[in-house]
């Protein structure tokens, strides 16, 4: 794994244990000790730590002020980041000419600036992209310091431990805080459907902090294994897998994340790349929609899976684009794009697995409750 | 006992061979939350797909490793998948199968074979 990139804990996730793979240019730990399963419940239990220091962090600066950054950055995101209030994050993605998804990635005011965090696969082309867009703007990627994410129904009562204003911030606020290890930069998020925190710390600080919180009780290391099942039972997307440059946001069921304001009628309206297509769908809807689909039984319908509307015959009418076991639920979860038109709840296809037709019902995501500190 | 190079290992009770996967397979596979049996009075022939796994991480085959007839499976696991990783080498058996050649068994390696080949 020579030509892999490293994180600033890779040596701490091989002396817990960890099963080292390959992932988005990275040797990253796939899981534990505890296994995929455990891990899982036991994010949902306690509490979880996540090393994603391969994804990008990146800030957007303007020397006329967060406004003026934000302003320039909806030319490429369909969001208001304009109206964002101080301290405060949300999610977007950037849309290409087609109206499809070139990547998801969070947007932070943090006052004069916007910090922005992007996928591992991505980050090289968004840096790219915005560095080529973003006119007035610098564009510099961090690459000293590490990210990591607490992810639980503990994660709280650790994190407080360790900078205790922490207890105070709600669901997608962030905040920038001293420590024992220097300055955090600490948002109320994650990809788990859990509450939790997402932690930015110095690279030279990295595993004294992750060995911090690993030393409470509650907290386990957990791989990309349980991080994968976490987030399609918390019903989110994987960029790659269920979004991607030829899904439009509104098929991807994303459109929540489209302001009014930037919308058609809006103050703000389109001004981003494939808005046509976009503002359009918004409208009169497209043709296909992600879905949830909970399959019969307990086997998991996997990525690729053809879709059929009936159980023979017939062609296929849509594929499922993340599929597992869902440790929480107890049973197979998918996510996948169907025609508009069978993507009620309750919708009852067929899914393709290993040349047998098996039935799967059409479901409401999230798959598990979400368990945000709104 | 005897075990495939696919991590199969196979004890003979009589004229039937009992057919499971080993710990190191197990452990590979990660937690099995999923298992897909063949019926009983399917006749099989070496190297077909017998039974199917589903773990956390993906799906898996095993193999007949042997010609003949499935006269027995496991119901257990249909209930309790789990099982495969809590004891691969006693409760968690798959199929047991009539052999119509015994010699095909005379192929696989014996334990200390198998430890050398998995290293």
């Amino acid at each position: 794994m020579s030509d892999l990139r490293t994180t600033p804990l890779r040596d701490l996730h091989v002396e817990l244990g960890g099963k080292m793979v390959p992932f988005a240019g990275y040797e990253m730990p796939v899981q534990f000790p505890l296994g995929v399963m455990k891990e899982h419940l036991h994010t949902r239990a306690k509490a979880g730590l996540f090393d994603v220091s391969h994804m990008g962090q990146v800030i957007v600066f303007s020397n006329q002020g967060y406004r003026a950054a934000a302003l320039a950055m909806e030319t490429l995101v369909p969001v208001n980041l304009a109206d964002l209030g101080k301290n405060r994050q949300r999610y977007g993605f950037f849309t290409n000419e087609k109206g499809g998804i070139e990547d998801d990635l969070m947007l932070a005011n943090r006052g004069d600036h916007m910090f922005v965090v992007v996928n591992a696969a991505c980050k090289e082309g968004d840096v790219a992209h915005m560095r080529e867009n973003l006119a007035d703007c610098s564009v510099e990627e961090i690459t000293d310091r590490a990210l990591l994410a607490l992810q639980g129904p503990s994660a709280e009562a650790v994190m407080s431990g360790i900078v205790s204003e922490t207890a105070d911030m709600k669901f997608m606020d962030v905040g920038m805080f001293d420590s024992d290890f220097g300055e955090l930069w600490i948002s109320r998020s994650g990809y788990t459907g859990e509450d939790g925190f997402e932690i930015s710390v110095a690279n030279d600080q990295a595993v004294a902090f992750a060995k911090a919180l690993l030393a409470h009780e509650d907290v386990e290391p957990i791989g990309l294994g349980a991080r994968d099942s976490l987030r399609l039972e918390g019903g989110l997307c994987l960029y790659g897998n269920d979004i991607d440059a030829n899904t439009s946001p509104v098929e991807a069921a994303l459109t929540w994340a489209i302001q009014k304001v930037r919308r058609r009628g809006g103050e703000r309206e389109g001004g981003f790349p494939g808005a046509d297509r976009i503002l359009d769908e918004l409208e009169n809807g497209a043709g296909r929609t992600r879905v949830g689909l909970r399959p019969d039984g307990r086997a998991p319908m996997r990525e690729g899976t053809e879709l059929y509307a009936a159980a023979e015959g017939g062609e296929v009418i849509g594929k499922i684009t993340s599929g597992a076991f869902g440790p929480t639920i107890q049973g197979p979860m998918s996510m996948g794009y169907v025609p508009s038109d069978l993507a009620a709840e309750g919708t009852r296809l067929f899914g393709e697995v290993r040349g047998k037709r098996q039935p799967v019902s059409v479901a409401a995501m999230p798959f598990t409750p979400a368990n945000f500190k709104r | 006992m005897k075990f495939t190079e696919e991590h199969e290992w196979l004890r003979v009770e009589d004229d039937v061979v009992v057919v499971g996967i080993t710990e190191h397979a197990s452990e590979q596979l990660g937690d099995v939350v999923f298992v897909d049996l063949p019926e009983v009075g399917t006749e099989v022939v070496k190297d077909d797909e017998a039974v199917v796994i589903e773990s956390v991480k993906a799906a898996s085959d095993i193999l007949a490793p042997i010609d003949g007839e499935i006269v027995e499976v496991n119901e257990m696991l249909v209930d309790e998948p789990g099982k495969v990783n809590e004891d691969p080498q006693g409760d968690a058996w798959f199929f047991k199968i009539k052999a119509s050649d015994p010699s095909q068994l005379d192929d696989y390696m014996d334990e200390a074979a198998y430890k050398k080949f998995i290293g």
